[in-house]
């Protein structure tokens, strides 16, 4: 047994109103620099519909993740090693920017330069790819609230053979995402340079921009295409976790600005030595049950034993994600069958069935009825199973009859009933109302429990090896195209300017605003200062 | 054998070795960021799939072939039984085909280049110039290999490839090659040119072809130093 900790995510989807608030903030936090435009760390997709890159889902067609081979063993499904070098002259199975969209800008110089004329000129669109006139055909949330045909929706298409819905099974809910920081993760396995790694200490997944040759391999080993490519600097970038923000206690920025406060972080502790046991069952519908076997109880003797931090061990004893995943067991895992044992969670949403009953005139909050539409709504819990657990719909149905019960048994609560008795789903009253608790009420230190960086007495955080900043910035024309140079390895929300804007009441004359640094130059305050080339 | 091209064979075979070591690792340490093949798949892939996989295989070819042709002594060869004849047959079939073939993708990768508009805004003055010499050696090798076409006793295996050993072992022999005809002159001086652009161009990529992957565990754990 070798005891890992990693911080991991849940997401609690009845919440979500779709409003992208996390899509925007982590965009101008991490990527509003040229070469990225088309990059959403994190992405709220509106399902059923096509996802970003449109119809990444559908892995016959792009190969991410693992399969087993007929050994039973775990095999990359894009190929194993000799294949990928093969194929690394030109990969065969990369997403081009038309799965993604062609991100654009407007040519505002058009509003004052137009020739004098009666029509009102306009800011015409121009592709940031091509710089030619563009027409907006696609972006990351096309089909945002249903905003399109979702029959081009992979799971659709496995749930119900008649693939376009009716409007009175018409159903829909919000799926944000980022990337999941797998245990087993396939754009690791997939990178021929070892540029991409998992830290030991927290988990989180990241690409060593120095070691990163752009061989574009992870972007196809990624199931959830959270692995993008970088065309200024041609290296790859992915969601970081917000690393530098974690390191220091605090949240990622799509958890701190979530108006739904739906997010919640913590230590999950699990066996190492048994990922890859666990990431090769052989029956997808089992990978759940196996994830969940290798996590570790953070009350377990053995836990003491293990060489983890004091703080970190306290920090897994009140982590609000394993009360979700394993006590609760409400939240899911996204994908289970792409075998790369995902770390960001999912409470799935009972909304689709609370709204179906009450569109019908029952009362969408009373447990018989509840209990009764999610086992007579096939569709809407059919998908969630094909989201969440490879199609199995018992933790699907364990999962919304707990959120269900918990519904109407707070209601009884809340009417101030003399007896209220709690509908049969296999938690208690005290569970029950810890769980309502953890759901509804917690406060910003119960929803993010998360230790400073391992091995450091708090307060004391020596920065990473890698980054996504460095000097200059991309988009610069240096001798070596545009983006050379040595990376000044210093992360956007550094120690030392976090810590002077939480400990001084004026704002300092070198704080940059990050919202508004587009990544070109170097805005004082932003780096440190540049010790004298010798 | 005049005085100047006693220095261009002596002199400049050195300056080029210097300025490729050199600059390797000048790139290394200030440019590990820059270190990059600059994919430009995620723009056009239907070419490139044709072109890039057709160019590096057949400059593969090309690259075992200099080896062999330049590296190896007439005489070792002919020790283990490949005769002259035999030897430029097939090295005029094999390099002939290798280098046509390169020939051809490298015209398709300047193509794509030059008429796809997303790659061509992607392309650096740079790349311009790299492409301009890495085409012109191509040429010009696939000429001299062309011409070669009538064997004869006086070949680059005797002019050419002396020298070259001799640059290795520090004993350039100017005579031998003072000896090869015009064309081979030109090849090896565009050749020069770009071993000196190398460590400053995109090409610096081919050095990091990943071949750890195939040894190294798939998931890699890395802790911060503490
Ligand atoms: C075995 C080592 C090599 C590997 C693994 C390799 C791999 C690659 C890869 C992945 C690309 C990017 C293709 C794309 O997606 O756009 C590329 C491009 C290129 N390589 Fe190599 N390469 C190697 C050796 C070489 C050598 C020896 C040369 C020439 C001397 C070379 C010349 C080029 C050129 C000119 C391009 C640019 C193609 C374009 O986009 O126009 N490569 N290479
Ligand atoms: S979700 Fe993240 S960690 Fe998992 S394979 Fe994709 S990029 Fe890697
Ligand atoms: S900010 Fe919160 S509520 Fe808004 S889309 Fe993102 S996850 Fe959903």
């Amino acid at each position: 047994m070798r005891i890992m900790a990693q911080i991991a995510m849940v997401m609690n989807l009845d919440k979500c109103i779709g409003c992208h608030t996390c899509s925007v903030t982590c965009k101008q936090t991490w990527t509003n620099r040229p070469g990225v435009e088309y990059v959403w760390f994190n992405n709220v997709e509106t399902r059923p519909g096509q996802g970003y890159p449109r119809r990444y889902e559908d892995q016959d067609r792009w190969r991410g993740g693992w399969t087993l081979n007929r050994k039973g063993k775990l095999e990359l499904r894009a190929g194993g090693r000799l294949r990928k070098l093969l194929t690394i002259f030109a990969n065969p199975i990369m997403p081009s920017i038309q799965d993604y969209y062609e991100p654009w800008t407007y040519d505002y110089e058009n509003l004052t330069n137009a020739p004098l004329s009666s029509d009102i000129p306009v800011a015409p669109p121009r592709s940031l790819i091509s710089g030619e006139p563009t027409k907006i055909s696609w972006s990351a949330n096309w089909d945002d609230s249903l905003g399109g045909d979702p029959s081009p929706d992979p799971v659709l298409a496995q749930v119900s053979d008649q693939v376009k819905l009716s409007f009175e099974e018409a159903f829909m809910f919000y799926l944000p995402r980022i990337c999941e920081h797998c245990l087993n993760p396939s754009c690791v396995a997939s990178c021929p340079s070892g540029a991409l790694y998992k830290r030991e200490e927290d988990g989180i997944v990241l690409v060593d921009q120095d070691r990163c040759r752009g061989w574009r391999m992870c972007v196809t080993g990624c199931p959830y295409k959270k692995m993008y490519f970088n065309h200024k600097t041609g290296k790859a970038e992915k969601c970081t976790f917000c690393y530098p923000r974690v390191e220091v206690g605090l949240p990622t920025v799509c958890s701190e600005t979530c108006v739904g406060r739906l997010r919640y972080l913590g230590v999950l502790l699990y066996d190492a030595d048994r990922v890859s046991a666990a990431a090769s069952v052989p029956d997808e519908r089992d990978l759940y049950e196996a994830q969940l076997d290798v996590f570790i109880d953070p009350d377990d003797p053995a836990v003491a034993s293990a060489d983890l931090p004091p703080d970190w061990v306290e920090a897994a004893r009140r982590s609000p994600v394993y009360q979700l995943i394993k006590k609760y067991r409400i939240a899911l895992p996204l994908h289970p069958e792409y075998r790369t044992l995902p770390m960001v969670w999912y409470v799935p949403p009972l909304s689709p069935v609370v709204d179906a009953l009450a569109g019908t005139g029952h009362d969408g909050e009373d447990a018989v009825n509840l209990f009764a539409a999610i086992e007579a709504l096939r569709i809407p819990v059919g998908y969630l199973a094909e989201l969440f657990t490879a199609g199995d719909p018992a933790p699907v149905n364990t999962a919304l009859r707990r959120l269900a019960a918990m519904r109407s048994y707070m209601r009884a609560v809340n009417l101030g009933e003399p007896h209220p008795v709690p509908p049969d789903a296999g938690l208690s009253e005290d569970e029950l109302r810890d769980m309502y608790r953890l759901l509804a009420l917690a406060r910003y230190d119960e929803r993010y429990v998360i230790p400073t960086a391992y091995g450091n007495p708090p307060g004391v955080v020596e920065e990473g090896v890698c980054s996504l900043d460095y000097d200059g910035g991309p988009g610069m024309q240096q001798p070596f195209g545009e983006a050379s140079g040595r990376p000044v390895p210093v992360s956007i929300e550094n120690f030392h300017g976090l810590k002077e804007r939480q400990t001084s009441d004026e704002i300092t004359h070198d704080r940059v605003n990050l919202l508004n640094w587009d990544g070109r130059g170097t805005p004082a305050g932003l780096f440190p200062p540049r010790r004298k080339k010798s | 054998m005049s005085w100047g091209e006693s220095m261009l064979w002596i002199v400049a075979p050195y300056i080029t070795i210097v300025i490729f070591v050199g600059g390797l690792i000048w790139r290394y340490r200030y440019d590990k960021f820059g270190w990059t093949t600059r994919s430009s798949q995620l723009y056009e892939s239907r070419l490139l799939r044709v072109a890039s996989p057709l160019f590096h295989y057949a400059l593969l070819f090309v690259i075992v072939g200099h080896i062999t042709g330049l590296l190896i002594p007439r005489n070792w060869m002919e020790a283990i039984g490949v005769s002259n004849h035999a030897y430029h047959v097939n090295a005029l079939t094999w390099g002939g085909i290798a280098g046509l073939a390169t020939l051809v993708a490298v015209g398709l990768l300047i193509y794509r280049r030059r008429t796809v508009g997303p790659v061509f805004l992607a392309t650096t003055n740079n790349d311009k110039t790299m492409y301009a010499v890495l085409a012109l050696a191509i040429l010009s090798g696939v000429v001299t290999t062309v011409a070669g076409f009538v064997p004869s006793e006086v070949s680059y295996r005797t002019t050419v490839a002396p020298w070259f050993r001799g640059v290795l072992i520090l004993q350039p022999d100017v005579t031998a090659m003072a000896h090869a005809s015009g064309l081979y002159k030109v090849h090896t001086l565009i050749g020069m040119v770009l071993i000196v652009l190398f460590p400053f161009s995109r090409l610096v990529h081919a050095l990091s072809a990943p071949l750890g992957y195939l040894f190294r565990p798939y998931i890699v754990y890395r802790r911060r130093p503490r």
